[in-house]
Order: C-alpha cells, then structure tokens, then sequence
C-alpha cells in the first residue's frame, strides 16, 4: 500500500460509522449542583436513620436536635461567647504569627547573614509538629491563655515563613537585571521588586496559617480550657451530648470555611494585576 | 586615540576581552559609537553579541576580561521581552526609579502612542504595546545610549514593521546613540546608520548605510547591502 492512499481509505472508513456511535472518553457533561449531591444524600440518610430508630440517639443525634440545640445555645448566650473567646484566641494567634513569620522572612529573605541565622532553626522547628512542643509549653506557660496563643502562633508563622521567604527569593532575575539598568537604590528595589514579588507567596502562606490556626486552636481548647467551643464540646462529651458536639463541628467547619473565604478575597484584591490572566 | 577623538565618542571600546570557562566571547574588540549615531549590530548565536551589550550595560559583573570601556553615564537598555513589573501599572513601570517624573511619563507614553493607557496593568496591553511601554521607560530616562537588545524579536512581522518607523521617530527626537542587536538583516539595515557584523568574538565586517529615506528592501542599493552582510555572516544567498 502506498503512502498516499493509506489517508484517504481512512476518512471514508470514518464516513462510514454511524454518527454518535463512538462514546467520547472523559467524563462526560457536569451535573448541575453537583456539589450538593453528596451531602445533601448523607443528611437524607442521617435523617431516616434517626427517625426510624435505625440510629441510635445516644450514639448520634437527630439533626433536628442538633438544631434545637444550636437555638437553645444561642438563646441562653452560651455558643456565642463561647464562638467569641475561641475567635479570639484564633486572631490573636494569627495576627502575632503572621507579624512573626514576616519579620523573619524578610530578615532571612534580604540578608545572607539573617538566612544563616535564622532559616536553619526554623527548618528544624518546622520537622517539630507544633502540637508536639504543647508539654513544654504547659511547663512553660501554665493552661491559660497565653500557652494557647502561643501554641496558635507556632503553627502560623511556619507556613507564613516558608512561603514568603521563598516568594522573596524566587524574584526573577530578569526583574533584577531591570532594576540595575534603570538605576533603583537598595531600598527602591526591595520596595518596588522583591516585595511585591513576594506577595503572592504571602498570600498563599496566609492561607495555609488560617487552617493551621483552626487547627491548633481545636487542640488547645480540648486541654484544661474552661471556655471555647472546644471546651464546649469536651463538656458535652462528658455528658453524653452528642447534639451539642456536633453544633460545635459545624461551627468549626463554618468557621474553616469562612476564613478561607476571606482570605481568597483579600488574595484577589491584592493581586488584581493578576486576574486579567484568568479572566 | 587622539584626546578630540574620545570626546566626540559615546562609546569607546578598547581591546576589550571577556572569558567564560576560558573561552574568549570577546575577543580584543575595537568599537566607537558617535553621539546621536544607530549602530546596528549582526551575527550569528554565540557570536559575542549579547556579551557586548551586557559589558557596556554594565550587567556583565562576576565575567573574567580585560580592556577599556567607557560609556556614558546615563545608559538605557531595552530587552527582548519587555520586562515590565506585572504588578504596577503601565506609569509606574515607565517612571520606575524616577521622582516626581509623572508628568515627563506621561509624555513619554504619549509618544509611543499609548496616551490614555497609564492606568492600565502590564499584562492588558498586547506584546507590541508592551514593547512601546518599554520604550518609553527607555526614553523618559533621556539617555545619551540606548542598547537595544533584539527588541523586536518577539513581535510578528506586522507589529515589527509599525516598530520600525516608531523607533526611527524616537530616535530621530532624542538623539541617543544606539546600539541594537538584531538576528534581522532587514531590520539592521532599515534602522542604522552603520551595520557591524561580530563573529567569534571580532567585528568582521561593518557597514556604513547611506541610503536615502525611507529604504525599501526593493532598492538595488539595499539588495547590495544586505548579500554583502550575508555574506560576512556567512550565509549564500
């Protein structure tokens, strides 16, 4: 068979097929509102279960007692204060990690002699999980308050530290090459260049440091606390309240979910050159 | 040299010799660049070129040489790609390193033909748009030299073409000696007053173009410009 026939007998053998035939690989068109599916089935299940008896109400409760519950604790105040000190915790815990893994980052970021310093003890801290280190810091600081920011604070300033060290010296070397010819000082570079360079590798440390502050925050409230929604629902564990541990969860969640939120709309505010590429 | 010829120099390059890895990329190189004159500058990959133009932009630190260089002190270069920070906006980007220079930029991006387009962000604007922007960061600096490094390069044809007679305008208004790499034989001779050619690290061949405004690729003279430079480059037509 010669090489220029082979094409041809090809297109008409695919002329030939029935339309429609050959199924497309992939998956196929979405579902709309597929997202919902999955837990609105899961809620379907609980509810049945509940209602038949199937689940047994000690073992979990109904989600309409959830709902009662979660009334009744905002009524009576206890969920909001007990939302309001756990908040707390987690900002002030947040807000000094954030302060403390950017100061680091641009002491080690901008000089070789900080990086020297600074970047091989905090590597090491970083293999330590920060939950690892609570013992030493009960001894240190005693149950209350300031061994839970603290704990907070060790988990956030890790991943704020890891990723805007790195956005400060994965600065393109083109833009630096650009700074020399045009003639910026030290001082304009780092304000014009590295720093809002080093941005987008903040921003993407901040989203990592709100879910480790959610984290730490779960951890420290379930040891010797005496208000937060983790010592709520330690509380509630002792009693056998099931309604009550799980109001808590779905707070967690809400919460989990709503700072992420937040901070994706500060990411899309402050880098808004950015979003002509996706748009 | 004799003292008058150093000053009406911009560029003057002596025996100038830069090594990597014990390989000369310039090897004793003679060059003087007069003040408002448009140097271009051909030859093949690896023939030296960008060697040049670094060594001259001053970017070539931490390069074993030798030799003598004297440059202006006010030097503007242009990349290939554009290099504008993504992250300001098209008059930040152009007054970039300047104070109080808002109102010479916006000048500036007039000229190009982007008046109206300051607010915007790098990465709205087309390659060629953001090439011009890069032109203008250029020249609102008012510099004596301006290297061009294949500035064009990554346009297509039409956008270079509109370049072209841009960057004539620009020059012909500011006056700066000019320095230009290019791979394009017709871009070479279309723009400068002198053509050199550098293999191996020596010029090879140079060119001075005489031809009357504006040249046209149909003009006899212009066919003998450009086999002769090909032919330096050794390339038969």
């Amino acid at each position: 068979m010669s090489a220029t026939t082979l094409p041809g007998l090809r297109s008409r053998e695919a002329a030939a097929r029935p339309v429609g035939r050959r199924r497309r690989l992939g998956l196929g068109k979405p579902i709309r509102f597929g997202s919902a599916i999955g837990p609105v089935l899961l809620l379907a299940i609980w509810s049945i279960g509940s209602a038949t008896g199937w689940i047994d109400q000690r073992v979990l409760s109904a989600p309409w007692t959830v709902v009662t519950t979660a009334g009744e604790l905002i009524a009576d105040g206890r969920l909001q204060s007990n939302l309001w000190t756990s908040a707390q915790r987690a900002l002030i815990g947040l807000a000094l990690g954030i302060v403390l893994g950017v100061v680091l980052a641009l002491i080690s970021g901008l000089s070789r002699l900080g990086e020297a310093v600074l970047d091989g003890p905090i590597q090491i801290k970083r293999a330590i999980p920060s939950l690892a280190l609570l013992p030493l810091l009960i001894l240190w600081l005693g149950i209350g308050e300031s061994m839970k920011i603290v704990t907070i604070l060790l988990g956030v300033f890790i991943p704020i530290y890891i990723h805007t060290h790195n956005g400060l010296r994965t600065i393109d070397s083109r833009y630096v090459e650009l700074a020399q010819t045009v003639g910026l000082s030290q001082w304009e570079f780092i304000r014009r260049v590295v720093l809002p360079g080093a941005l987008p590798g903040f921003l993407l440390g901040l989203r990592f440091a709100v879910t480790g502050a959610w984290l730490s925050l779960v951890v420290v409230e379930q040891i010797n606390s005496t208000s937060g929604i983790g010592y709520m629902m330690e509380l509630a564990r002792t009693y056998g309240q099931t309604d009550i541990i799980i109001v808590g969860l779905v707070v967690y969640g809400a919460l989990g979910l709503i700072s992420d939120a937040v901070v994706r709309l500060i990411q899309r505010r402050a880098l808004s050159w950015r979003r002509t590429l996706a748009s | 040299m004799a003292p008058n010829a150093s000053l009406v120099s911009t560029v003057q390059v002596r025996e100038l010799v830069r090594r990597y890895d014990d390989r000369a990329v310039l090897d004793g190189l003679d060059l003087d660049i007069a003040p408002g004159e448009f140097v271009a500058l051909l030859g093949k990959s690896g023939s030296g070129k960008s060697t040049l133009l670094r060594a001259l932009a001053g970017l070539d630190y931490d390069v074993e040489g030798s030799g003598e260089l004297a440059v202006p002190e006010n030097v503007s270069v242009v990349f290939q790609d554009s290099r504008l920070l993504p992250w300001a906006r098209v008059l930040d980007n152009v007054v970039l390193g300047l104070s109080g220079a808002d109102d010479r930029g916006l000048r500036s991006l007039d000229e190009v033909g982007l008046a109206g387009r300051e607010q915007a962000w790098p990465n709205e604007l087309s390659g060629g748009e953001q090439q011009r922007v890069a032109l203008a960061r250029s020249l609102v600096r008012e510099p004596e030299l301006l290297l061009a490094d294949e500035p064009f390069g990554a346009l297509d044809a039409l956008t270079r073409l509109k370049m072209h007679v841009l960057l004539r305008k620009l020059c012909a208004a500011h006056q700066p000696a000019v320095l230009l790499v290019t791979h394009d034989v017709d871009e070479a001779i279309v723009l400068a007053d002198r053509v050199i050619v550098l293999d191996t690290g020596r010029i090879v061949a140079e060119e001075t173009i005489s031809l009357p405004a504006p040249r046209s690729a149909a003009d006899p003279g212009f066919a003998a410009v450009r086999s002769r430079l090909l032919d330096a480059l050794g390339v038969s037509v």
